[in-house]
């Protein structure tokens, strides 16, 4: 469906310019949700969007060759896996399912220990929301597989 | 006959209405829903997760089993997108 550029010089330059900027936005949403707004959903779908924004703005060819399709389906999966790793690795060390103090980081202890699980899987639902969203971006615009 | 249906239907809205006089009210500090879970997340999240923002304490520690659901349910989403509408190189 989508084929050659959009042949528009402004939405060109400024879609270009945009992007950088989404994306550093959507990495800060992931990393701060400790302390503010946001968190892994949220960053994940800014990422997307600014993967989306090529693809529309930029054309196939030229969106394809930065971000190829098959790439977001190994977001998605990779981001699932960090989800499910941190959940089941505490099971290993004597604590229960998703319980991020019986992670084996020896060096970090308790609630520090627990605040770095939150961010590791909050890494984890980012990553996967984001290839997600990318990967039915993709389908619906008529992607060969 | 035809009127069974309504008839449940108007038995069941009343058996809810009346259930639904006997609820708390909303914000009441003294509703089983804020006296039991409510202050040991609003107490325990600074402490037990160093997370100065409650919800993100709630959403991945307090209740990691759900975010996973939620998780698994976007990616099931998009994998069922992909495989009812993809496009294959042969056709």
């Amino acid at each position: 469906m989508i084929r050659d550029e959009y042949r528009s010089i402004i939405v060109d330059t400024v879609s270009s310019l945009l992007i950088p900027f989404i994306q550093l936005f959507a990495v800060y949403v992931v990393i701060h949700g400790h302390y503010g707004p946001g968190g892994g959903f949220q960053g994940g779908v800014l990422l997307a969007i600014s993967i989306i924004l090529r693809r529309i703005c930029h054309g196939r060819e030229r969106a394809h060759g930065r971000f190829p399709p098959h790439l977001a389906l190994v977001f998605a999966v990779s981001g699932m896996l960090i989800f499910g790793i941190t959940g089941v690795l505490p099971l290993f060390f004597g604590a229960a399912f998703l319980d991020y103090s019986g992670l084996p980081l020896f060096w970090v202890h308790g609630a520090e220990l627990r605040s770095l699980g939150i961010l590791i899987v909050e890494i984890g639902i980012g990553t996967a929301v984001f290839g997600t969203l990318v990967a039915i971006f993709d389908t619906l615009s008529g992607e060969r597989w | 006959m035809r009127w069974l249906p309504v008839l449940v239907m108007a038995a069941f809205l009343g058996l809810m209405l009346y259930a639904g006089s006997g609820l708390p009210e909303f914000g009441d500090p003294n509703a089983p829903a804020n006296t039991h879970v409510s202050p040991v997340y609003i107490e325990g999240a600074e402490k037990e997760s160093h997370s100065p923002n409650i919800v993100t304490a709630v959403l991945a520690d307090y209740r990691g089993y759900d975010t996973l659901g939620e998780t698994i349910v976007i990616f099931t989403a998009g994998l069922a997108c992909i495989l009812i509408l993809m496009k294959r190189e042969e056709e």
